[in-house]
Formats: structure tokens, sequence, C-alpha cells
């Protein structure tokens, strides 16, 4: 979108970047003074989130929400693909009430509802179930658009090689399908794990459920959470980076 | 029957300011990433990324509970708006760019070769072909605000959700009350879809 740039537009950037520098740098100072003004940034708060006993506890309500977001990742696909696979109008139905009712709506019926009529789930599943009947939605709507996505000449081509209908399928469409699947995926993937934080709302002691306790019990309210906060970002992150280096490394093998 | 009231008003009211917060701020961010100073994208950036990979609920529960306590205190209402607008914008954000990015590399070449300055093709050839782009992608990101919105009643703000479960432990009508308030927001998400089908329309 833009030219390369000359000697003018160069001095430019480099003034604003200076400005844009302080600004930002008056910002980070600003809000610090702010931090330290309530005793925040005092080394006693942050002391704890050194020791292996605090952290032993975090990670291991981490553990509890990876379990958590893989057991309704891999319901919600299974779902997705049944889904995908039979358009027809009550899939459709589904997809469009599923993409407008909020997940916390659904584990309210887990909670409240559904004891009543005697349906009383563990802990687990009353996060589970309501997640991965959501995400479902989500991924039927993927798969659709990634087979969509695959030129019918693909498909017509390989019949014209005689090729029989499966294996069209399962070696012309779905490799294809996949790669253009991948990014989206990944956006699930991440979204699924912090769906898995309202495990705070069910008590079932994920990441964040975790970190309540933690902070009910030693009274450091901001510290905890922005621990917690930057486990998620840097779990997250790390997963998006993985997906971009397996994407890389198929898109190179595809050629 | 107040609750009712209340609680969907709240929804409302938190969807519609949240959402126009967000467009601000996620302009703005939007703005910060295409801007070819490489600090300024580098912040565009680690918005974007800090603010997506953390959930929401973590969000509100830094801000409503944490903020008092480093002295800035704000009703509990503005508090979750702030939450969710900052949080959204990094959505929209990038909603925004992939608009800008999504317009052919050969139609920002062929503007410069008809000689139109970077703002003229801008704003003549790259900003209307990519706003009718963003109509759909923005539209489902109200939707999933709209949602979003559910979480803040975790927090406290007595939003549709919370208002359910509050009016069914007086009322012990769980199918009723719940399949209700699901229905709200389903006919805001139609709203939704319908406004942004009659925007698609006027751009393009």
């Amino acid at each position: 979108m833009f030219d390369a740039p000359g000697p003018r537009f160069r001095r430019r950037v480099f003034w604003v970047s200076v400005v844009s520098a302080l600004v930002l740098a008056g910002l980070v100072a600003l809000g610090l003074r702010q931090f330290a003004a309530g005793g925040q940034l005092d080394p006693v708060r942050w002391r704890p989130y050194l020791t292996w006993p605090v952290w032993r506890y975090l990670l291991g309500g981490l553990w509890s929400t990876v379990v958590a977001a893989c057991a309704t990742g891999v319901l919600a696909m299974v779902g997705g693909l049944l889904l995908a696979l039979r358009p027809n109008r009550f899939t459709r139905a589904y997809a469009e009430v599923m993409r407008t009712v909020p997940v916390l709506l659904l584990v309210y019926v887990m909670l409240f509802v559904l004891p009543s009529f005697g349906l009383n789930l563990p802990l687990f599943w009353k996060l589970v179930v309501p997640l991965a009947l959501s995400h479902a939605a989500s991924y039927a709507v993927i798969f659709r658009a990634g087979v969509d996505s695959v030129d019918p000449g693909q498909r017509e081509a390989g019949l014209s090689l005689g090729m029989p209908d499966g294996a069209v399928t399962r070696f012309v469409v779905l490799p294809q399908a996949v790669r253009h699947m991948t990014p989206l995926l990944v956006t699930q993937a991440v979204s699924l794990l912090k769906d898995t934080s309202l495990g705070y709302v069910v008590s079932y002691t994920e990441l964040l459920f975790n970190g309540r306790v933690l902070a009910n019990y030693n009274g450091l309210l901001i510290q905890t959470f922005i621990v917690v906060a930057f486990i998620y970002l840097v779990v997250n992150l790390a997963l998006s980076r993985m997906a971009h280096r397996l994407e890389a490394g198929r898109a190179r093998t595809a050629r | 029957m107040s609750l009712v009231v209340e609680g969907f008003l709240n929804t409302v009211a938190l969807t519609l300011l949240s959402f126009a917060g967000a467009l601000a701020v996620g302009l703005v961010v939007a703005v910060l990433r295409i801007v070819p100073v490489p600090l300024l994208q580098g912040v565009g950036a680690v918005y974007v990324e800090v603010w997506r990979n953390i959930p929401l609920l973590a969000w509100l529960v830094l801000f409503v509970f944490g903020l008092p306590e480093v002295g800035v205190k704000m009703p509990l209402f503005w508090t979750a708006f702030t939450a969710i607008a900052l949080y959204e914008a990094a959505f929209v954000a990038e909603a925004l760019r992939s608009g800008v990015s999504s317009v052919a590399a050969g139609q920002g070449e062929a503007a410069r070769a008809l000689g139109l300055s970077f703002r003229q093709s801008l704003r003549h050839v790259i900003l209307p072909q990519a706003g009718r782009r963003v109509v759909q992608p923005l539209a489902n990101i109200a939707i999933a605000l709209t949602m979003a919105t559910a979480l803040a009643g975790v927090v406290g703000v007595v939003d549709m959700t919370r208002a359910a479960q509050r009016i069914n432990l007086e009322l012990a009508q769980p199918l009723l009350v719940f399949t209700g308030a699901g229905l709200c927001y389903l006919v805001m998400a139609a709203g939704i879809g319908f406004g942004a089908r009659v925007l698609e329309r006027r751009l393009a």
C-alpha cells in the first residue's frame, strides 16, 4: 500500500516515533504511579508469586482448564461434524440459536434447571456440556465453510480420473479444506480455552476459579488476577504460534 | 416484573454503549496497526494480542474488583462497560484491519499509477471497498458482544441473564424464564443481523 519511503518521509516517521514513545512512557509512568499510590507495587504483595506452592496451585488450575478445554473440543468437534454433514432446517436453526444465546445462560440451565428435573451432573460436566453444545455450532460453521471453500472443479477432476467418491473426499477435498480451516480452528481453540473460565461460575476448580480462591485466601486480589491473566496470555499465544508454525510447514509440503 | 425490565434494559444499554466504545477504540487501534511507524504498529499489535488472549471474565473480575483497590472508583455498570468495550475493541481492530488488507494490492497500485496521493487513494479507492467488506464481520462481533454482556452479570450487573436467574429463584418456573431470556437474545441478534443487511445494501 505504500511506496518505498523517501528521506522526508523517513524523517517524519522518526519524529512521530519519538513523540509517541514519549507519550507511551508518560502513560506507563502514570499507571505505575497510580498502582504505587495504592501500595500495589509493594514487593511484599508480589513475593508470594515467586514461591512454588502458589504456582503449584495455579498450574493445577491450568491443568484443569486444559482438561476441560480438550474434553469440550472433542465433543464440540464431533457435534460440529454431525451438524455439518446434515445441513437441514433443524441443524441450521440449532446453529443460529447457539450463535446468539450466551453460554452463561446454558450454564445456568445446567446449574439451576436440570437438577429440578433430576439430572444433576458432576461439576466438570456442568461446565463442559454447555460449552460443547455452544461450540459445536461454531465448529459446524467452520467445517461447512472449509468444505465449501474447495473449488468444485477439484472434486470433478478427481471423479474424472476415475477415483471413487469416498476417495475424492478423503484425498482431494478434505486435505485442502483442512488447510483453509486451520486459522479459524486456532481462533476457535483460543476462544474455547477462554470460555472455560466460566468455571468461575460453576465452581469447577480451573484457573480463574483457583485465582478467586487464592485471592480470597491471601487478600492479594490484583496481583493474583494479573498473574492469572498472564498465564492465559502465555498459553493462548503459544497455541497460536504453534498453529502458525504447523500451517507454515504444511503450506511448504503442499507445493 | 421490574426485574425483567431492568435486566432487559441493562443488557440493551450495555450492548449498544460497549459496541460504540469498541468501534471508537478499535478504529484507533486499527489505524495504529496500519500506520507506517514501526513503534505504533507494535503498540497496536500488543493491544490486540493482550486483550484477545485473556478471557473477558478475567478482565471483568480484574476491573470490577481490582480498580477500586488502585483508587479508580466508577459505578459498576460503567466499569463493566469499560472492560467489555476495550475487550471487543481488539476484535473490531482486527476486523477493520483485515477489511483494509482484503482490498487487492493492485487497487492501491492502480490508484498510485493514476497519480492519486496516499490520502486520495485511501479516501476514494481503498476505504469504500473496505467499508462494504467489514459490515458482516462487525455484525458478527456485535452479536458476540450481546452474548458477552451476560458475563457482566457474574460480577454483579443486573443484566438479563442474572435477572432470569433471580426471577427463577422466586417463580421456580425455570423452563419459562430461561426460554424467555434466550428469546430476548435471539430477538436482539436478529435485529443486529437485519441492520447489517440494510447497511450492506446501502454501501453496495
